[in-house]
């Protein structure tokens, strides 16, 4: 089996004036497909820049990068940009959604950009079945202010799930929300795994990547531990002991 | 990228800052209306002299006697002596595109009918005149070709001198004074107005030429010969042909000057709107100026758009916009706003030319060429100065837009 992503020897090194930044100084990693994948560590270990990098944002300066087994490395701007729209997600910390414009609108935006050429009335059907996956079919048309945190995540995983991406990057996708909905926010990816979707996440908070189903640990720009997750978190059950736990609060009150 | 989605997506940009929108398109919206307004006023202006001209008569040569256009210096253009009637009449025997000739003689004279007087201008024409003229009769008719050759007394008054002699009393077949001469009146002549120079046409008594030479001025030299062609295009060739007819009457040979002047309609037209126009093209690059203003207001306001908006276009980049998708969608953006400009800016500078003409009665005519010019024009104004902020715009990295705070 072809792995989703295949770095080799991955190095980028920023030149800001005279001093040279080594953010990533050789990283080898392979994703499979259907792998959940959480990139820990601390700020300034180099996981944004491979996150950049696995994006195709962003180019090494050495080394190779295989995304279903094309090189893409060596791509211009534009075919990055065509990479990106076809087999890539996007979950940002801060949501990233166009303000003033409908879920649906914000979720129809990547196939506004796509190679496919279609038509008003699929680019809705799409949109809204992106909508029902997240469970916010009922809110298409409303604008982001009006929607929670969690709600306006879901939104942004609609968008990335549009084009049907091989490959889901969330960069501390939990980071702005609280913890419960946190957890509401990796119930949804779990499920989305579960389906077979490859997902790879940057986070720094130990609990969330209980999720996940394999930890890779950065410093310094290298990696620094790789191991499968064990006693892995299901959302669904944490939900429904947080919902308990509530409860016998109320109670005993 | 769809075209269509783009501009969708522009449009909803704009609206979402109307305010900014509005105030954005004013500079395209005055500069468009002040151009449209101001050729509005010119073409009006030009029309109203060129239909003064028209007055004058259809198709009109003039020949004055003596030379105006010679070296030396030669007093009295109308009062050089050298035409006379059988001149008027070779004219009219040998160049068959002279369709009309009137031979004239003018003077000033006080008139008298009963006990009014009016001190008006006398002149001697033929019956030709009212065709040369285009000038229609309220009431009566014109002398005939017979009383010319019997320099019978009989006339024809304009309105101001029958207003002035006779009030509201018929003056048809009344008796006026010129001079102490009785004539009667046969034909009152309908309004024609000031003309080109300010003067009252209606202020007149015209009577056949030869009468006028004979009974008023004792005189046998004409002072004009008013030669009406067949065509408008064959004015320059019947110019042409009177000139060398009298060159040749006059016995004038080749190299000597000509001892009268020819001058047609043309050059009069040609003279009194030359005025209008150069002033036309003064206040239009001057509303053109606005134009311009307004276009780097339509730059200086996407600069600020696309520094606001860099996290969206981040966004956008990051789902797969190219950068020319967002070259597009700012370059609409700039070129809607101008457009749209543009188009408001027509319908107000229409609407101002028509409240001129009612208001102020100032003549106006919208000429389609500066509402098309003024349309392209503002459009290339958003293509132009829209363009460096969208290259900006689509030059920008899409991990540092995505960070911009």
């Amino acid at each position: 089996m072809t792995p989703v992503i295949e770095l080799r020897n991955v190095e980028r090194t920023y030149s800001s004036g005279e001093v040279q930044v080594r953010a990533v100084r050789g990283v080898s990693l392979t994703i499979m497909p259907g792998e959940f994948v959480a990139i820990m560590g601390a700020s300034g270990s180099g996981k944004s820049t491979i996150m950049n990098t696995l994006g195709c944002l962003d180019r090494p300066t050495a080394g190779s990068y295989l995304l279903d087994g094309i090189d893409v490395s060596g791509l211009n701007r534009d075919a990055l940009a065509d990479i990106r729209n076809r087999k890539l997600g996007f979950v940002f910390q801060g949501f990233n959604l166009l303000s003033r414009t409908s879920a649906i609108e914000n979720v129809e935006l990547p196939m506004l950009y796509s190679h496919k050429r279609l038509r008003p009335r699929e680019l809705r059907d799409k949109a809204l079945h992106a909508l029902g996956i997240v469970g916010l079919a009922d809110r298409a048309g409303h604008h982001p202010n009006q929607l929670s945190g969690g709600q306006q995540q879901r939104v942004a995983i609609a968008r990335a799930l549009c084009n049907e991406p091989s490959l889901l990057l969330a960069d501390e996708p939990t980071g702005n929300l609280d913890s419960q909905t946190g957890i509401e926010i990796m119930g949804v990816f779990q499920k989305l795994n579960d389906q077979g979707i490859s997902i790879v996440m940057v986070t720094h908070e130990l609990d969330i990547a209980q999720y996940t189903r394999r930890t890779v640990v950065m410093r310094d720009g290298l990696i620094v531990g790789d191991t499968p997750v064990e006693n892995r978190l299901i959302a669904t059950g944490e939900l429904r002991r947080l919902e308990q736990a509530h409860q016998a609060v109320h109670l005993t009150q | 990228m769809k075209l269509r989605a783009t501009f969708v997506m522009a449009l909803r940009a704009l609206r979402r800052n109307k305010l900014r929108t509005v105030l954005t398109m004013l500079g395209i919206i005055i500069g468009v209306a002040a151009v449209i307004a101001m050729v509005a006023i010119g073409n009006g202006a030009t029309s109203q002299v060129e239909g003064q001209i028209a007055a004058l008569g259809q198709n009109v040569v003039l020949v004055f006697a003596g030379s105006v256009t010679s070296g030396g210096v030669k007093a009295g253009a109308f009062n050089a002596g050298t035409l006379k009637i059988p001149d008027a009449d070779s004219i009219r025997r040998e160049i068959p595109d002279a369709v009309a000739v009137s031979p004239e003689v003018r003077t000033n004279a006080q008139v008298s009918a009963e006990n009014q007087n009016w001190f008006t201008n006398v002149q001697g024409e033929s019956p030709d005149y009212w065709s040369i003229r285009n000038w229609a009769f309220a009431e009566g008719t014109s002398f005939t070709d017979q009383d010319v050759r019997g320099a019978n007394k009989v006339c024809v008054i304009g309105k101001t001198v029958a207003n002035n002699l006779f009030g509201d009393d018929d003056p048809l077949g009344q008796i006026i004074r010129v001079k102490g001469i009785p004539f009667t009146i046969v034909g009152v002549l309908e309004t024609k107005g000031f003309s080109v120079m300010g003067q009252d046409q209606d202020d007149t008594v015209i009577m056949p030429y030869t009468s006028a030479m004979k009974r008023i001025l004792g005189a046998t030299n004409l002072r004009t010969i008013n030669v009406e062609a067949a065509t408008a295009d064959k004015i320059q060739a019947v110019q042409d042909e009177v000139a060398d007819l009298l060159r040749q009457k006059h016995k004038i040979i080749a190299g000597h000057d000509d001892d009268f002047t020819i001058h047609n309609q043309q050059e009069f037209t040609d003279a009194a709107t030359s005025t209008s126009r150069i002033l036309t093209v003064l206040v239009v690059s001057i509303a053109s100026v606005s134009l311009l203003v307004g276009g780097i207001g339509i730059m200086n306001i996407m600069l600020v758009s696309v520094t606001e908006r860099t996290r969206e276009i981040g966004i956008r980049m990051a789902v797969g916009a190219h950068g020319r998708d967002i070259l597009l969608q700012f370059l609409i953006e700039a070129t809607s706003l101008s457009t749209m400009g543009g188009i408001i800016g027509i319908v107000l500078g229409i609407g101002a030319s028509k409240l001129l003409s009612i208001f102020a009665q100032w003549p106006t005519l919208v000429s389609p060429l500066s509402v098309i010019l003024s349309f392209m024009f503002s459009a290339c104004v958003g293509i132009f100065f829209g363009f460096y902020p969208a290259k900006k715009a689509a030059a920008l990295d899409p991990i540092e837009a995505l960070r911009y705070e």
